[in-house]
């Protein structure tokens, strides 16, 4: 097993220097100037060649492109991000707190979206075609319908509002927790308690449920056994919705105000504030890439047949 | 008297209203086998779930089911639950899909000796142990640490055979357990059959659509078509002189096929020896 952690380990390195590699070229290819920018940024009123030859030079942008790479790399890896362009603070300086922020808000609602979905489908599952199934699955179309700045705004209407019982919008208290998460949960547990769903049916059918049954096993036993069976499609499902929420807090944080990672890429890119653009990129791809890592590796753990098999 | 008694067994989809098995009623001797024979889909398994009321939920039933003088079809789920396995026991198909994927096999051996008998870890190892032996499965305590898909086919269904050793039932109920099978696993697997039969004198519904296995194992024998029973009987009588034309059919088929697999093979077939 610790064989089989290591050598998936040692996969996502090649993968993550991939993905370092993507995001420079993409940045490289951008047709505005950085040292324009960042001249532009400074206020500096009269822009003239000489300066911009000088704030290329200032900024390595004179060196070789593989150069300015692997220079950008090395200091990645000491979470040296460089510069803003626009604040002329260091990236991590704005990013680090921002990634807590998201971060704290990401762990909150992937664990309620789990629960939700687990607990939901495991009713659903038990009730199959009955009212109370029916009813669940009703209720998740017409929510997951709803785009989540609506279902976002409906919230903040009803609860905050007409009720005020949550703050609208900031991140102060433990109850400005509750309205994001909720809007996350309901809008990805609507979608994934059909894949436990339907997992646990399909697992219904197999037959070391209809023997478990033959030996006179009870039958919270079996459902045991059902949900170990059924949650390896699930574990990598949820293992690759955090980074999913994680990257699609953008429009929850700039509904409610909540000083994380969407709410500075948003001003970033309306900015053209290329570094914290580029780390923004890269933190998320690396986050992708570490949480399918885990998720390979909690499935071995489930399933037995996995960790024979050479990844 | 008999041990099991099923009458006027009717099974029927309860969405579609589709009749699978119009009205069957057979018994059981103690300590015979009784084997139902006849082709896929011709409502063989649906009647050996029915009488342990183990069909899906969709799929309905209705008539008497005698266990020991007990109406098995008005006990509650809770209380047929406590019965399967213990009097009623069923072995299946594939062993392969049979036990859980994600957990060594003695773990749902254990489970199931814990949750009818309440031994104990050394006293169920020790019993499986001994029933695992006499089922010629050698090295019983790695078997049990191993995984279903680390074994083959016949060795799940000769642990199968085993858990049915230490658990006693009253009747095994065998749904083709062979057929999933390779020639030379069927043939071990047959014999643990036969010496099941002979050793424990136990009671058994055999169903197979292999004639060869039905003739060495079983007194009586239903056929069955179109979830009806067209012919019932004395197995040695029945296949001598079969009245109804399908059980003919099947006999001759059979024969017919033992008859070029020979020719083929240029020897005997291992279910005449």
């Amino acid at each position: 097993m610790s064989g089989y952690i290591f050598r998936r380990s040692l996969l996502a390195i090649p993968l993550l220097l991939v993905i370092s590699f993507l995001t420079f070229v993409l940045n490289a290819l951008s047709p505005m100037d950085p040292a324009e920018l960042v001249l532009h940024a400074q206020g500096v009123p009269r822009i003239t060649d000489e300066l911009i030859t000088a704030t290329r030079t200032a900024l390595g942008m004179d060196q070789p492109f593989l150069i300015r790479y692997l220079d950008w790399l090395f200091s990645c890896l000491q979470l040296d991000f460089g510069n803003s362009y626009v604040t002329g603070k260091p990236v991590w300086s704005m990013l680090g707190p921002a990634f807590l922020n998201t971060l704290e808000l990401t762990i909150l609602s992937v664990v309620a979206v789990i629960a939700a979905s687990i607990g939901l489908g495991i009713v659903c599952a038990l009730t199959e075609g009955r009212w109370l199934d029916k009813s669940i699955r009703g209720a998740a179309f017409v929510l997951t319908s709803m785009p989540s700045y609506l279902l976002a705004a409906l919230l903040v209407w009803y609860f905050s509002v007409k009720l005020d019982w949550l703050p609208t919008t900031g991140k102060e208290t433990v109850q400005s927790y509750i309205l994001p998460v909720s809007v996350i949960t309901i809008s990805y547990a609507g979608h994934y308690f059909r894949i436990v769903r339907s997992a646990m049916l399909m697992n219904l059918n197999e037959d070391y449920v209809l023997f478990g049954r033959a030996c006179g096993l009870p039958e919270s036993r079996i459902t045991i056994r059902l949900l170990r069976n059924s949650l390896q499609v699930a574990v990598s499902v949820f293992c690759m919705a955090i980074p999913i929420i994680l990257g699609s807090t953008v429009v929850i944080e700039n509904l409610f105000a909540w000083p994380g990672l969407g709410m500075l890429s948003v001003k970033s890119i309306l900015s053209r504030d290329f570094p914290i653009i580029q780390a923004y990129v890269l933190v998320l791809a690396a986050a992708f890439v570490v949480v399918n890592t885990f998720s390979d590796i909690i499935n071995a753990l489930i399933n037995p047949k996995l960790r024979e098999n050479d990844l | 008297m008999s041990l099991l008694q099923v009458s006027d067994l009717r099974i029927w989809d309860g969405i579609t209203g589709n009749v699978f098995v119009p009205n069957s009623s057979f018994e059981l001797k103690p300590g015979s086998c009784l084997a139902i024979v006849g082709e896929s889909g011709s409502g063989k398994s649906l009647t050996c779930r029915a009488i342990m009321k183990l069909n899906k939920r969709t799929i309905r039933q209705s008539g008497d089911i005698l266990l020991k003088g007990i109406r098995l079809d008005q006990l509650s789920e809770k209380e047929i639950g406590r019965r399967r396995g213990k009097q009623l026991y069923l072995i299946l198909q594939n062993g392969m899909r049979a036990f859980d994927p994600t957990s060594a096999i003695g773990i749902h051996l254990r489970e199931t000796l814990v949750h009818h008998y309440g031994w104990s870890r050394s006293e169920i190892v020790d019993k499986m142990k001994q029933a695992m032996l006499m089922v010629r499965l050698k090295d019983p305590v790695e078997i049990m640490n191993k995984y279903p898909h680390q074994l083959s086919g016949g060795m799940l269904q000769r642990i199968m055979i085993a858990l049915a050793i230490v658990l006693e039932p009253d009747i095994i109920i065998a749904d083709e357990p062979t057929s999933a099978l390779d020639t030379v696993s069927k043939y071990e697997v047959m014999e643990q059959f036969v010496r099941l039969r002979e050793n424990m004198g136990c009671s058994m519904i055999f169903v197979s659509h292999d004639l060869g296995i039905v003739r060495k194992l079983a007194d009586e024998v239903l056929v069955m078509r179109n979830g009806s029973i067209v012919e019932r009987g004395d197995a040695s009588v029945l296949f001598s002189e079969a009245e109804h034309e399908y059980t003919r059919f099947l006999v001759s088929s059979h024969t017919a096929l033992n008859e070029h697999f020979k020719r083929v093979t240029g020897g005997p077939v291992y279910v005449n020896r």
